[in-house]
């Protein structure tokens, strides 16, 4: 039914869904590297303003059709993310975390820097790049969210596929406990390596997405913590960390909650804020987290359970 | 003066006590008994409030203490030497000793008689306490725990990993800190020691209590066995 | 001579980056927490500054009397009532509550004082300088610095000479067995909370007097905190001074070869740092 959408939702409609697939997204991705592989990250918006400038830079300067560097932006996102993640492993726990938030400031400070791309006031997609992606503005509109869509579902079939994989499985021992995964053989940096990477690399093809429908980029909006951090967090928190049922939750409530108290501006975060602080402290594995340990549901099946002699 | 009743422990879903009955009168010295795993440690932490229990489980002087937090139980003048010594390596040897004393009860020990029963923590009393040998830093913690001047102290293991010769410098220096009207309950791995210093004895194997009596009344045969379990 | 004089005032201004860093350090090498929110709370203290000096019309020196004790109580009661029952061996709780408390602080300061830039007013200081040859040296960096000083040589003098150090090194050492000496962890862990806000409270003054802030000011003071803790050294607070200053210097350079540069060669410089000293430049030995 979403993929048909183009054809029976208005524009705003379409629009409105996209933001909740990236927003998904990000969250799926966050998810993976806070509560499956204990990464925890404040800074994932150094890739998605990253993505989103390059998707500017690169548009503008090939004149190839925007929706075709993706998979470009991808790889390019993949191989920034190496010399950082070389840099920033060697900080642990919040550290880390504070360090990725290091790393998504010089992101911004370097990019404000770059004359060519706007500087400080950011730039605007040229008409004819624009028009590069379709000719008409109805065609334009399905296929960005298409691309989103698209992105969504490759992004939760990987999280999905691989954490079912047996490095997957490997990287929730770890999360259990390090220690004794690292005694059984799995080389514990080198698997988060690989998760750090690849989800700077898809979350970098979520920026592009998220500003080629902006139209508009500038370095505060690119590399903002609240929206590109904060705002996922809080989804991840309150949805359920480390399920999969979690990030679909709490984005969903998100965005109802961003529509019923949109008016009270800075109230409404505030709000968010202490509904983040309440579920972590009394229910630390959120909505989803609750519903399972009560009913036992799962739509991604994904726990193993240990069955002791005694059952 | 303290009794456990029906004490139960348990590590997640892992049971390790069973419902262990103890007691220890004022100026006893009692011994626990018990191979590793048997639960004697989980045992001494639970009745110094280390690990939860519930509130009738410990009692003190006829009072239930099982809800109380450690701190609170340490103050009611219940001390432990724990497994491992456990100094606090960031502190001097003086200052493990001192934080002994953080609890201000009055009484006989003070850093000075501590000196006096082990004099080499004198000469060494500014080193980072870890960096003494095994046998130094047993008399550390045995000396911490006295600085608080306690009325009961709880030995766990106290010979574990030391050179017999220093274990028995140890355990000939205990009459002298006992006979100042403590009591004590030392947790052995080894049954003579046990045997030798204690007035009572229990054994416990698995969880459970399965042998208690005087030490004179009780052989080392009785004990083996009912260290062993039933095979 | 221009270098020069960007060396000084880097220096000088390594001693607020140091005020900053001294908080966070001293709750992570207690109770291996980081507060996400510190800097916000260094904001807050400005804030708190601010309210104080205009509606009692003190000095913002001296209002240092009232918005201490205050941010002290304020860290008491945030670790005892909140913080406390995050602390565990899982980073996230802390991390994400501490998170929420940062966004929560900056948005209500926004909502109570709108985002205009603020300033305290520390009258002639300001101005006053002191002439070293043709070196012009302000007295209020001069005094920053000073103090930085001070309080670090306080923390360490408490630490290592009285009792509640004691009780703090125990308890970071191993809060179990502290307990057995009668040392109730959670009230050990809220005066550590409280120590650190005293500090930041002094923080905030300084920062309100040098410069104007704003609430969204917090999480950047965070990261310079950061930075002078991560350059210096963990567990080691006169590294933590030397961090700050380090931190301070590269700005300067940075600053007087480009205006725009002053954060961004800071983070360089952090980074460098990072890659060839990951311990810190002088790191203290692990126990």
């Amino acid at each position: 039914m979403l993929c048909t959408a183009p054809l029976w939702a208005g524009r705003a409609d379409l629009r409105f869904l996209s933001e909740i697939f990236l927003y998904l997204g990000l969250a799926y991705l966050w998810n993976l590297l806070a509560g499956y592989a204990g990464l925890v990250s404040v800074g994932q918006q150094a890739y998605v303003g990253f993505g989103g400038y390059l998707l500017f830079a690169l548009a503008i300067n090939t004149g190839v059709t925007p929706l075709a560097l993706l998979p470009v932006i991808g790889i390019l996102g993949v191989l920034i993310a190496v010399p950082v993640a070389v840099l920033i492993f060697r900080l642990h726990g919040a550290y880390f975390a504070i360090g990725t938030w290091v790393v998504a400031e010089v992101f911004r400070l370097s990019f404000a820097q770059m004359t060519s791309l706007g500087g400080g006031s950011g730039t605007s997609l040229p008409v004819n790049v624009v028009k590069s992606i379709a000719a008409s503005r109805s065609g334009r509109e399905s296929l960005s969210y298409w691309a989103a869509f698209a992105v969504l579902v490759l992004i939760v079939a990987l999280v999905f596929l691989f954490l079912r994989s047996r490095t997957g499985l490997a990287m929730t021992a770890i999360r259990d406990n390090e220690l004794a995964a690292e005694s059984l053989g799995i080389n514990i940096w080198r698997t988060k390596f690989f998760v750090y990477i690849f989800t700077a690399g898809l979350t970098a093809v979520l920026g592009a997405l998220i500003f080629l429908q902006k139209l508009r980029i500038s370095p505060d909006a690119a590399f903002s913590v609240n929206d590109w951090t904060a705002f996922v967090i809080f989804i991840v928190v309150i949805g359920g960390i480390g399920t999969l049922e979690g990030p679909i939750i709490g984005t969903l409530l998100y965005f109802l909650l961003r529509e019923m108290l949109a008016d009270l501006g800075t109230a409404y975060l505030v709000i968010l804020g202490i509904t983040a602080i309440v579920i972590m402290l009394f229910a630390p594995n959120g909505i989803w987290g609750f519903v399972k340990s009560r009913f036992g549901i799962e739509f991604f099946p994904m726990t193993r359970r240990v069955i002791s002699k005694k059952e | 003066m303290l009794e456990t009743k029906g004490l139960t422990s348990f590590y997640g879903d892992f049971q390790a006590l069973f419902g262990i009955d103890v007691r220890v009168d004022k100026n006893e010295v009692v011994s626990l008994i018990g191979s590793n795993g048997a639960g004697k440690t989980t045992t001494m932490r639970t009745i110094t409030g280390l690990i939860d229990c519930d509130t009738t489980m410990v009692l003190w002087n006829g009072q239930a203490i099982g809800h109380l937090r450690a701190d609170q139980i340490a103050k009611l003048g219940i001390a432990m030497v724990p497994e491992g010594r456990q100094l606090f390596p960031s502190l001097s040897v003086e200052e493990n000793l001192k934080i002994g004393a953080q609890n201000k009860r009055a009484g006989f020990w003070t850093l000075k008689r501590v000196y006096d029963l082990f004099p080499v923590l004198g000469e060494r009393r500014r080193q980072g306490a870890t960096t003494l040998s095994g046998g130094q830093q047993q008399m550390v913690a045995i000396g911490r725990a006295l600085m608080s001047n306690p009325e009961i102290i709880l030995f766990d293991e106290i010979s574990l990993g030391l050179a017999p010769i220093i274990i028995n410098q140890i355990y000939d220096a205990l009459p002298d800190i006992i006979d100042n009207g403590l009591s004590a309950l030392i947790v052995e791995q080894d049954i003579s020691r046990a045997l030798s210093i204690a007035k009572r004895c229990y054994c416990l194997s698995e969880g459970k209590i399965t042998l208690t009596g005087s030490t004179d009344s009780i052989s080392r045969d009785d004990v083996s066995q009912a260290y062993f379990g039933k095979i | 001579m221009v270098w020069i004089n960007a060396i000084v005032q880097g220096i000088l201004l390594g001693g607020l980056y140091a005020l900053f860093a001294a908080g966070l350090s001293l709750i992570f090498g207690i109770m291996r927490l980081v507060n996400i929110a510190h800097g916000d709370f260094i904001v807050l203290a400005a804030f708190l500054g601010l309210v104080v000096t205009s509606t009692l019309n003190m000095h913002p020196l001296t209002s240092l009397i009232i918005v201490v004790p205050a941010m002290a109580v304020v860290g008491y009661l945030l670790q005892y009532l909140v913080l406390n029952r995050t602390m565990g061996d899982d980073i996230l709780p802390p991390l994400l509550v501490t998170f929420g408390l940062s966004v929560i602080l900056q948005n209500s300061l926004l909502e109570v004082f709108s985002a205009d830039p603020q300033k305290l007013n520390a009258g002639n200081l300001e101005t006053a300088s002191l002439s070293l040859g043709s070196l012009n040296i302000g007295i209020l960096p001069l005094l920053m610095f000073t103090v930085a000083v001070a309080v670090i040589a306080s923390l360490q003098w408490l630490f290592y000479h009285t009792a509640l150090g004691r009780a703090f090194r125990a308890t970071s050492d191993n809060a179990d067995i502290a307990q057995l000496m009668g040392l109730n962890k959670k009230h050990i862990f809220s005066m550590a909370m409280a120590l650190s806000l005293a500090v930041v409270a002094i923080a905030g003054i300084f920062l309100g007097t040098r410069t104007s802030f704003d609430p969204a000011s917090g999480p950047t003071r965070l990261i310079f905190g950061f930075e002078a803790v991560i350059i210096g050294g963990l567990c080691n607070l006169w590294g933590t001074l030397f961090g700050g200053i380090i931190l301070g210097v590269a700005q300067g350079i940075g600053a007087q070869i480009n205006p725009g540069w002053q954060q961004l060669s800071g983070h360089i410089v952090f980074l460098l740092v990072l890659a060839i000293k990951p311990n810190g430049l002088f790191p203290r030995v692990s126990h």
